[in-house]
């Protein structure tokens, strides 16, 4: 894999360890500009691991991760969001006490400058800039349809609802690539549709990568361009769906194979 | 019978209303005490919501503050720059506390935290007493403390400008954390810090902002009692007072605290000159904590903290 221009990251053979564990295995992938990628696997794979190194949060103690053509291996969480690559996690991870609109609003952080003194006083640039931030933000929340619930606190919502508000503070950030632990997990079918809609969505209207983990297989065969199998910590299949769906190991791996 | 309630519901307010003037002073007082007690509580609300951790060395960082600007004035050092050191000391120590304490021991339990601030608490006061003495001093500002008459009433000039200090400060901190990037990013941290961290806020920054600020606070509320009463080790226990404080007002509270203050502030100055005599005095010491108690069995998240509801 070489840094063409159509690959926006690229991990090469990162390994992690959690005492004997050996949670990540030499893993390597490549995902271009624009497509959205699945990381599939039984539980215990290391998807998570997987999404927590590329977003910062753990440090893969071999291998490295090239984002946009520059390598960005050993960068903390919040230098990774500079980066443009938000997330979302799959015990959604909101301001339980902020208001939904405040929620989407801390995702513009990165993106405020000035001074903080203008700030405080709410006067002039400082005072058009949150304003150009909240229009940015309602442009979001309409996107994602949930005008209804602005005002109301993110942690008295229902989960699915949760997990929609999550996404409109990651996609607040105007991220480059977007990492999705889980965004379907718990939600009734209809509130899958939804999330499914909203993600191509996103993916077609803002153009951004999407890398997202996901168990349902209906789900990950219907949207994705691009599907990585993971399993014991070693990638085990990666290419299109239809591929992937017909590949021995991937079988192996989920129905079990008899050892003879 | 009568007598009894008469003397507890209606006297003092007969003796409020027939001399005005002497209810403005009381009123003054209470009112410059709440801002200082506020002024700590503060201390303890930001690093509270920004990091989780109850910060038990609080009081003595005032007294530390206090320490080192009296010594510093002792070796003849002018007062706004032994004012500038003395801000320079508290946010190199904001630093410390988050390179030395609070990384290393990053995601541990509340409590684990919490003793490490219990021993951050003795090893600023040895660290103090070792660097400038153990005996009462005396803080001279150059503010006289005498009092001034405006029509009738009586006002200390000391406490005058404490109050005005304290209240300044406050307003300051407190638009500073509601209005601003940091503010929000202060909230955020308070809420959720791996959420925090992946819209890109450095938790280690935000940390050394709110040990910094905290350590500001504690060197206006060291100045301005130890201006009053000597720096000397009770200055820390200042911080006991605080306690009370943020019962009353949420511990994640910024008006909380404000507020919580004042009602602390004003309410035992009232109760010591009016109701006092009843009981022989010294309602001062006691009263925030009855009023804490008590807020403790109607409303135990303070008067701006978020009702808790537990799903079950």
């Amino acid at each position: 894999m070489s840094d063409a221009a159509g690959v926006l990251l690229e991990v090469s053979g990162i390994s992690v360890r959690f005492g004997a564990l050996l949670a990540l295995n030499k893993v390597s992938l490549a995902i271009p500009r624009g497509e959205i990628a699945a990381i599939i696997g039984p539980n215990g794979a290391g998807k998570t691991t997987l999404l927590n190194c590329i977003s910062g949060f753990y440090q893969p103690y071999e291998g490295t991760i090239r984002f946009a053509g520059r390598d960005r291996t050993r960068l903390s969480p919040p230098d990774v969001a500079a980066l443009g690559i938000a997330r979302t996690f799959q015990n959604v991870a909101l301001f339980r006490g902020m208001s939904v609109l405040d929620n989407i609003m801390t995702g513009r952080l990165l993106s405020m400058r000035g001074n903080l003194l203008l700030d405080a006083l709410w006067w002039g640039p400082a005072r058009r800039q949150e304003l150009e931030h909240r229009a940015f933000v309602e442009r979001i929340i309409d996107f994602l349809e949930i005008q209804a619930i602005r005002k109301t606190p993110a942690g008295r919502l229902p989960y699915g609802l949760q997990k929609r508000v999550e996404l409109a503070r990651a996609l607040a950030a105007e991220p480059q690539l977007l990492l999705l632990d889980e965004p379907m997990a718990g939600m009734n079918v209809e509130e899958k549709e939804d999330m499914c809609r909203f993600i191509l969505d996103v993916n077609s209207e803002f153009g951004t990568t999407i890398a997202l983990i996901e168990h349902d297989m209906g789900v990950v065969m219907d949207i994705s361009d691009h599907v990585i199998v993971l399993d014991y910590g070693r990638k085990i299949a990666d290419g299109p769906p239809e591929q992937v769906h017909k590949d021995q190991a991937v079988l192996d791996a989920y129905l079990g194979v008899a050892h003879d | 019978m009568t007598e009894i309630l008469f003397a507890v519901l209606v006297a003092p307010f007969k003796d409020m209303a027939g001399s005005p003037a002497f209810l403005v002073e009381v009123l003054f007082g209470g009112v410059a005490a709440g801002l200082m007690y506020s002024l700590v509580a503060l201390g303890f609300v930001l690093i509270f919501k920004a990091s989780g951790v109850f910060n038990f060395a609080q009081g003595v960082m005032v007294l530390f503050a206090a320490l080192t600007l009296v010594g510093l004035l002792e070796r003849g050092v002018p007062v706004l720059a032994a004012l500038a050191l003395t801000t320079l000391v508290m946010i190199a120590l904001a630093f410390a506390v988050e390179r030395l304490v609070l990384r290393p021991l990053v995601n541990q339990e509340h409590i684990i935290l919490f003793m490490a601030t219990i021993g951050l608490n003795f090893f600023l006061e040895g660290f103090g007493e070792m660097l400038w003495g153990s005996n009462v001093k005396r803080l001279d500002l150059g503010i006289p403390d005498r009092s001034f008459m405006v029509r009738g009433v009586q006002i200390n000039q000391l406490e005058l400008t404490a109050a005005i200090t304290a209240a300044i400060l406050v307003t300051v901190l407190a638009v500073f954390f509601q209005r601003t990037r940091i503010g929000r990013a202060l909230r955020a941290v308070a809420d959720d810090h791996e959420a925090a961290l992946s819209i890109g806020i450095p938790l280690k920054t935000i940390w050394v902002v709110v040990w910094s600020v905290a350590g500001l606070v504690a060197i206006v509320a060291g100045v301005m009692w130890g201006a009053k009463s000597g720096v000397q080790f009770s200055l820390s226990l200042i911080a006991l007072k605080a306690l009370p404080v943020l019962i009353l007002g949420g511990f994640e509270s910024v008006p909380g605290a404000i507020v919580g203050g004042l009602i602390i502030g004003v309410g035992e100055k009232l109760g010591e000159v009016y109701w006092g005599p009843l009981v022989g005095g010294a309602i001062e010491n006691w009263f925030a904590y009855v009023v804490a108690l008590a807020f403790l069995l109607v409303r135990p998240q303070g008067l701006f903290g978020e009702k808790i509801i537990e799903r079950v």
